[in-house]
């Protein structure tokens, strides 16, 4: 097989070759996997699982976190630290990921 | 053709049936399997699965450092804290035991205690801290009945033994070293443990903490809090208490004013990075910390090499935390892969921490911050409006620390 068809396999079968934004909503979304679990998958039950969510439930919630409309310990105060360019990433990350 | 394309093609070969060529993938070394290191290893064979990634830790499982002054007070069990590194085998993840003793950085390669050089396109150093034993006098010669237990392991059994061979009456000393050191709030969630530890078991005894500096340095007002309301007559704090000395023959510790005896002394030392980083040139600052660039984690002594956590030079209101160097270790698998790919790295990463802290065996307080890049300061700076502290200790919180706990060792681990 030539070389440009190898790539051209490797580049319709690898969505690796992930845009900057691609990697950055990734990237964004890892720094909520420490209480979150690994790509939003919680481990756990007293923390939800983000994986799946829809992402303007995720954009809605993080403003309500934001704005003090939904009471929160930590949340509140995390949300805060992120733009809201930021969020839509984060958000449309997780939706995109299967629970 | 570069490595990108070659990769590429690789990959389609494999999808082919073909054998991938092994020779030629790029390889990452990470040295530490602890929150930096282990997270960093897991990430970038999550992310990018064409690199190899080797990771060298000399104990053969993980000991949480989180969690372990709950081992002290009881409230949790060693096997609670312990975790295999099965989990990032499974990921392709090469694990070595053996420790890393030496770094070549013109020959891109790290040297193993029990033999063997092992070759790195990058190398990740996430060493931990280790201790400046000397800077109190007597220390070197009392290690055996003097613990500091601010890594979990074995000192965190024995210091356990000593807490539950006290008498009823006792004083346990835990002193603090100037800061910045690991764990920030560490110190007080354990005079708070051992506190709730007394109160159940030996009333009487006391929890003396000496710290070096002048006041709580985290969480400051929750912590006294707890103290007042929970400890009252158990806690004492003392600060600007700087211990300069110890004695274990007649078991006390030295201030600059006074010589103080204990029936537990728990003394924890200044520290720096971790020794592979001194012995590797990676310590930039005042003799003790690595300089890194916020984007990559890269080394601003070496090239190629990247540092990750406690050992690092903090950013401005970075806490030296497990929570942190799990942040720095995605960043800096990101960064990594983007370099191996040709590409540049995120311009703007983001980076941010929550630590709790166990006021009982329950209750619950936290600091949290989040912290994005400044390209005029070139550094990372925590955002002005977020972040913060608990508005007070709460079982809920209780049950969001165990579960960060869980949650963060599966996202490093699993």
């Amino acid at each position: 097989m030539r070389l440009s068809v190898l790539l051209a396999m490797a580049f319709a079968v690898l969505p690796l070759g992930a845009t900057a934004q691609d990697s950055a909503a990734r990237s964004l979304a890892a720094s909520c996997a420490a209480c979150h679990g690994s790509d939003g998958r919680s481990v756990t039950t007293e923390v939800i699982a983000l994986a799946g969510l829809p992402k303007q439930h995720i954009v809605s919630q993080m403003k309500a976190f934001r704005d003090g409309t939904r009471p929160a310990t930590v949340m509140h105060q995390l949300a805060r630290g992120y733009t809201d360019a930021q969020i839509d990433l984060v958000a449309g990350y997780f939706a995109a990921q299967r629970k | 053709m570069k490595r990108r394309d070659f990769l590429k093609a690789s990959a389609a070969l494999s999808l082919a049936g073909c054998a991938t060529p092994g020779a030629s993938r790029a390889r990452v070394v990470v040295v530490g399997g602890g929150f930096g290191g282990a997270t960093a290893a897991k990430y970038l064979r999550l992310w990018d699965p064409g690199i190899d990634v080797v990771m060298v830790e000399r104990a053969g499982s993980f000991t949480s450092c989180p969690i372990s002054n709950l081992v002290l007070g009881g409230n949790r069990t060693m096997e609670q804290i312990r975790h295999g590194y099965d989990g990032l085998r499974k990921r392709g993840v090469q694990v070595v035991q053996d420790e890393a003793v030496a770094v070549d950085a013109a020959a891109k390669v790290v040297k193993l205690a029990r033999g063997g050089d092992l070759r790195y396109d990058r190398l990740i150093v996430s060493p931990a801290v280790d201790f400046f034993f000397d800077q109190i006098e007597g220390y070197a010669a009392s290690q055996d009945r003097i613990l500091h237990a601010w890594k979990a392991g074995e000192q965190t059994i024995a210091l356990r033994r000593q807490l539950e061979a006290m008498k009823d009456g006792g004083v346990y000393v835990l002193t603090i070293p100037v800061a910045p050191y690991r764990c920030p709030p560490g110190p007080y969630e354990r005079a708070c443990q051992v506190a709730h530890y007394f109160k159940l078991a030996k009333p009487r005894s006391k929890v003396l903490l000496l710290d070096a500096n002048p006041d709580v340095t985290s969480k400051g007002p929750l912590f006294k809090r707890a103290w007042q309301e929970l400890y009252k007559d158990i806690v004492e704090y003392r600060g600007n208490a700087r211990v300069i000395g110890v004695d274990a023959k007649s078991m006390t510790v030295r201030t600059d004013f006074d010589t103080i005896p204990g029936d537990v002394l728990n003394v924890v030392p200044p520290q720096r990075a971790g020794d592979i980083a001194l012995k590797s040139g990676l310590i930039t600052h005042n003799n003790r910390w690595c300089d890194v660039d916020w984007r990559t984690l890269e080394s601003k002594a070496v090239k190629h090499v990247h540092v990750l956590g406690d050992a690092t030079l903090s950013a401005s209101g970075m806490p030296k935390s497990g929570h942190m160097a799990n942040a720095q270790g995605k960043v800096c698998a990101a960064a990594v892969i983007a370099l191996l790919n040709d590409r540049a790295p995120d311009p703007n990463p983001v980076m941010s921490n929550t630590c709790y802290s166990f006021v009982s065996d329950r209750e619950v307080i936290h600091v949290a911050s989040v912290h994005q890049y400044d390209a005029a300061q070139n550094t990372l700076l925590p955002v002005k409006g977020a972040g913060g502290v608990s508005s007070a200790r709460s079982e809920q919180e209780g049950a969001y620390a165990w579960s960060w706990a869980r949650n963060i060792w599966a996202d490093m681990l699993a």
